[in-house]
């Protein structure tokens, strides 16, 4: 693979992990939001393949595939089968401050996010050094969907949001991580979905809803 | 740009001028394939590709019909309308990247002379002093003020990596290297430029150009009130902005095809590129409009607050390929 194509790949890449998370941020419907989220981990297991292949290196492209089926298979797969018990409840509430507000609201995280990850790019000009912001982004943003959102679902979508992110950095600045400890942490993710998920419809069966708000007070 | 010092300059002369015909000719087309996809795909006959031509010409060979107590704007209006659309035309790098040295096809040049109709248009609206006329007219400059912003900001994005903001310029570097397409500062700042052509020109989801229903209408209320020749001018001015700003984002797409040497046969050749890429781009845009419907006016600053977003994510995107 040639330098140049490589920096387009991996710009390219970066673009469809920012996209998927900016249109997560916009959509409303939730069902829309899973299959962003599935867009996103598609493009973040295309950039771990881009970044092996580049680096002629085995066990990122294991690695890969493996990022590729859990965010990109079986997590929007768990997360919709959290949504499809929801009769008709299929689109957030309002959430606690408007579409609007945060679209802008994530203009300025993006700024937020270049400026904070200026000491990670003094460090070189490689493609993936520049596209680090884009993971401090993401990350950014799962934070903003995390505290905003009511409704339990998509409080997940966000928390995967901001593990998405966390991955994006760590596989642009170090190469990614061990396969063992990519292994352990792709599994933490996946119990913490499945605990979540089981507690989404419980809260649902216990309440007949999944909207966090109702939930402030302790009754017996 | 050699013959700047003559006076004259010749080719962008050329240029300019066989867009305006060239669209001219297309857009009404383009309108009626729209129209036409639209009603198949409902199950409709429809009125065929030649129905706009049709009642353009019919329209023309009408005296204006104007309400009592209306001004001067009312006869100009439509005629500023028609005149910036062609302007619009003659500028936009459709067929060739040639351009004047005077009056270059810069953005902000373009995204002005578009502004100009967009006001021209609302005057008329207003003038009439009907109810149905100002609240279209208030509406559009809504819309307009919003949508102008994310425009500027989408081109901006691309003209970063260029180093111009002249449209020819832009146009030119992607014929030379076509894999800069692709790359995520013209991804975003295409995808923001989609929503903002599609806010711009009436189309669904920000205006339903086809309805008649007066809480929902946006461009229609303002022509409610014209006739005849009028509206022949308002309705051929905003299907020319629609194929030049159409046109626009299909040749930032795909740029194949316009020339940047004038030449008979490389015009020709540019042209049919241009209808190909027109008819393409209609029968995209009129099968997405079938699926979708139109959106509350109070949701519609949120749908271009995000293609402001996608714009401003586009030029730091520009720092994220070229670093430093």
């Amino acid at each position: 693979m040639s330098e140049s194509m490589y920096a387009q790949l991996v710009g390219l890449c970066a673009a469809v992990l920012l996209l998927c998370a900016v249109l997560i941020v916009w959509r409303r419907s939730l069902h829309g939001q899973i299959r962003l989220l599935a867009a996103q981990g598609w493009g973040l297991g295309v950039l771990v393949a881009v970044l092996g292949i580049h680096e002629g290196d085995g066990q990122l492209m294991i690695v890969a595939v493996l990022v590729l089926a859990l965010k990109g298979i079986v997590l929007p797969r768990v997360l919709t089968r959290a949504t499809v018990t929801d009769n008709g409840d299929l689109r957030e509430e309002t959430p606690l401050i408007n579409t609007t507000a945060s679209l802008i609201l994530v203009a300025l995280l993006m700024m937020l996010a270049y400026l904070v990850s200026r000491p990670v790019q003094a460090l070189g000009s490689t493609p993936p050094v520049a596209a680090v912001p884009v993971g401090m982004a993401v990350t950014l943003f799962g934070f903003l969907v995390l505290s905003t959102r009511r409704h339990a679902v998509s409080q997940l979508i966000g928390f995967l949001l901001l593990d998405n992110g966390i991955g994006t950095i760590a596989f642009l600045t170090a190469g990614g991580v061990p396969l063992v400890v990519e292994l352990g942490v792709s599994l933490d993710v996946l119990l913490v979905v499945l605990i979540l998920q089981v507690l989404t419809s419980r809260i649902r069966a216990e309440f007949g809803g999944a909207d966090l708000d109702d939930l402030t007070e302790l009754r017996d | 740009m050699s013959g700047s010092e003559a006076g004259v300059n010749l080719p962008a002369l050329t240029v300019a001028l066989s867009q305006v015909v060239v669209l001219v000719v297309l857009s009404p087309l383009v309108i009626g394939l729209m129209r036409t996809v639209r009603a198949r795909l409902e199950g409709r006959v429809g009125g065929g590709l030649g129905q706009p031509f049709r009642d353009v010409r019919k329209l023309l060979a009408k005296e204006p019909i104007r309400a009592k107590g209306t001004s001067w704007l009312s006869v100009a209006g439509p005629l500023v309308l028609m005149a910036s659309s062609l302007v619009v035309c003659a500028l936009m790098p459709l067929l060739g990247t040639v351009t004047f040295d005077r009056m270059p096809d810069d953005l902000f040049v373009v995204v002005s002379v578009l502004l100009l109709g967009t006001v021209a248009v609302a005057l008329v609206g207003l003038d009439a002093g009907t109810a149905f006329g100002g609240m279209g007219s208030s509406r559009h400059m809504t819309i307009a003020a919003l949508v102008e912003p994310t425009v500027l900001l989408a081109v901006y994005a691309l003209s970063i990596p260029v180093g111009s903001s002249v449209l020819s310029r832009i146009v030119a570097a992607r014929l030379e290297d076509p894999t800069s397409v692709f790359s995520p500062v013209s991804l975003l700042a295409l995808l923001a430029l989609a929503i903002a052509v599609v806010a711009e020109t009436g189309r669904l989801p920000v205006d339903n150009p086809a309805t008649h229903l007066e809480l929902t209408m946006v461009h229609e209320a303002m022509v409610l009130e014209s006739s005849g020749r009028d509206l022949a001018w308002l309705e051929l001015g905003s299907w020319l902005r629609l194929g030049a700003l159409l046109g626009l984002l299909a040749t930032l797409l795909a740029p194949w095809g316009v020339v940047t040497e004038v030449s008979a046969p490389g015009l020709l050749l540019a042209a049919l590129a241009l209808s190909v890429k027109l008819t393409v781009a209609a029968t995209l845009l009129a099968t997405v409009e079938v699926f979708v419907a139109k959106v509350r006016l109070f949701r519609v600053p949120e749908l271009l607050a995000g293609s402001f977003v996608l714009a401003f994510l586009a030029v730091t995107a520009s720092y994220l390929v070229a670093p430093g």
